[in-house]
């Protein structure tokens, strides 16, 4: 038999799960901060340690492998502002055929650097925590991407971090087109397929059977939260769904979500 | 009592917390909060237990993008059963405790997974996610008996000592002979 202690505990567990998950969200998000500011140490314990090792991994190279990587870096650079003037021109002259055709300026956007300190501990939500909040200028719906690719977008916003649902996530549709054929589609949810990390679903608006293996697929811009035009990955292959109504496409995700280290965060946006 | 050993139960969780943020192997956090659970539903009070509850579910939540309070019960409900059923447990022989971490490991994500079913939309069951949540399970197997054998070497380093008892006692002595 139970005793007292027993149906207390049970109590004083329920009461609190309740209060908690009916909290009103400001508070919910204020208690968030203050939990997660406990782990604040081991986050920068873990930042200092990767940079340590990354000026270790420096440390053994050779005064000779330092200035050919200085000189290489010199000559990506020129080539970099070559093809920056080329843009730049480009740009110029597209607000200016835009301006003539009545049409609305384009949306530019800058990009902020930000470290991932973070990954989502649970199996059913896909998510990464950065280290750029509220006072670096981060805002809820920012786009977040590598290099590579499109890897999602600011879920949360905290002040000194953010929490990024990724591509692939239940929380993150991303509207995107097929390059090639310009067949356009929402990203949803990931493959469940337990060896496809990295594969997601996209689903075409209309049956599409030009989509090939290895065609493109980009954002296409429509919703407004992410520019156009941002590469999120390549076709695997693709299924006739729910009776030949519509396409079902796997695509291969060109960033590498389970390896970030750096991220870029779409900040300002300005006409 | 030596508060030494709950101090590291705690310190421990609170670890474990934060360490399932830093190391996913094969896209699987690396949650060992199951097996703390286990722990300290066999081997601790309602009190310790309850702490360590709230320490790992809230700290789960506020770091993942579950709504705050979520996992709480799970976890809750999870060390709550152990604990009132221990005296039936075979919890000293090492296969009990792996099989308890199996246990936890696969019906925690599962319960918490359920409730929340409830409020969002997370990832839809399929063969990946059970897939993943199998695997959690096997590394609270592996996890639960490594913690006891962890756990129960600083409960003997930091507990005090128990005064042994001689058999010999003065006032129970027979005395032969002229006094």
């Amino acid at each position: 038999m139970p005793s007292r202690s027993f149906h207390w505990a049970l109590g004083l567990a329920i009461a609190l799960a309740v209060v908690l998950l009916n909290l009103p969200p400001v508070a919910a998000g204020r208690l968030r901060v203050a939990v997660s500011s406990l782990f604040l140490p081991l986050f920068g314990l873990v930042g200092s340690f990767q940079s340590l090792a990354d000026r270790a991994a420096f440390a053994p190279l050779t005064r000779s492998t330092l200035i050919a990587e200085i000189e290489r870096l010199r000559m990506t650079q020129q080539q970099l502002q070559l093809s920056d003037m080329q843009g730049r021109a480009a740009l110029e002259e597209n607000a200016r055929l835009r301006s003539l055709l009545g049409w609305q300026p384009q949306v530019r956007w800058t990009h902020k650097a930000a470290r991932v300190i973070g990954r989502e501990p649970t199996t059913w939500w896909r998510s990464l925590t950065l280290d750029f909040g509220e006072r670096h200028g981060a805002r809820v719906g920012q786009p977040v991407l590598t290099s590579d690719g499109l890897v999602g977008r600011i879920r949360e916003v905290y002040p000194l971090t953010c929490q990024v649902v990724l591509i692939g996530d239940t929380e993150c549709g991303v509207s995107t087109l097929v390059r090639e054929t310009r067949d356009q589609g929402l990203i949803q949810s990931t493959a469940s397929d337990p060896i496809g990390e990295g594969v997601v679903l996209l689903r075409t608006l209309q049956h599409s059977p030009g989509i090939l293996a290895g065609h493109s697929v980009v954002t296409s811009g429509l919703g407004g939260v992410f520019p156009p035009g941002i590469p999120v990955g390549q076709v695997v292959d693709t299924r006739s769904a729910e009776g030949g109504l519509y396409t079902e496409v796997r695509v291969r995700l060109a960033a590498r979500l389970n390896r970030l280290e750096e991220v870029w965060v779409l900040t300002q946006k300005s006409p | 009592m030596n508060r030494v050993p709950i101090t590291l139960l705690f310190l421990a969780t609170w670890l474990a917390v934060f360490g399932q943020t830093q190391f996913p192997t094969l896209g699987i956090p690396l949650d060992i909060r199951p097996a703390l659970i286990v722990y300290a539903a066999l081997t601790h009070g309602m009190p310790t237990l309850l702490g360590i509850v709230a320490v790992s579910s809230l700290g789960t939540d506020a770091l993942s993008a579950n709504p705050i309070g979520v996992s709480l019960i799970p976890c809750f409900l999870l060390g709550f059963v152990l604990n009132l059923q221990r005296h039936l447990l075979l919890r000293e022989q090492r296969f009990a405790q792996a099989w308890l971490g199996l246990s936890g490991g696969i019906a925690m994500p599962l319960m918490t997974w359920g409730l929340l079913q409830m409020e969002s939309q997370p990832q839809p069951m399929g063969f990946g996610l059970l897939l993943r949540i199998l695997m959690l399970g096997i590394l609270n197997a592996a996890a639960c008996p490594a913690l006891f054998v962890v756990f129960d070497g600083l409960n003997d380093a930091f507990e005090y000592k128990p005064i042994a008892e001689m058999g010999f006692r003065a006032d129970r002595e027979i005395k032969r002979g002229r006094t």
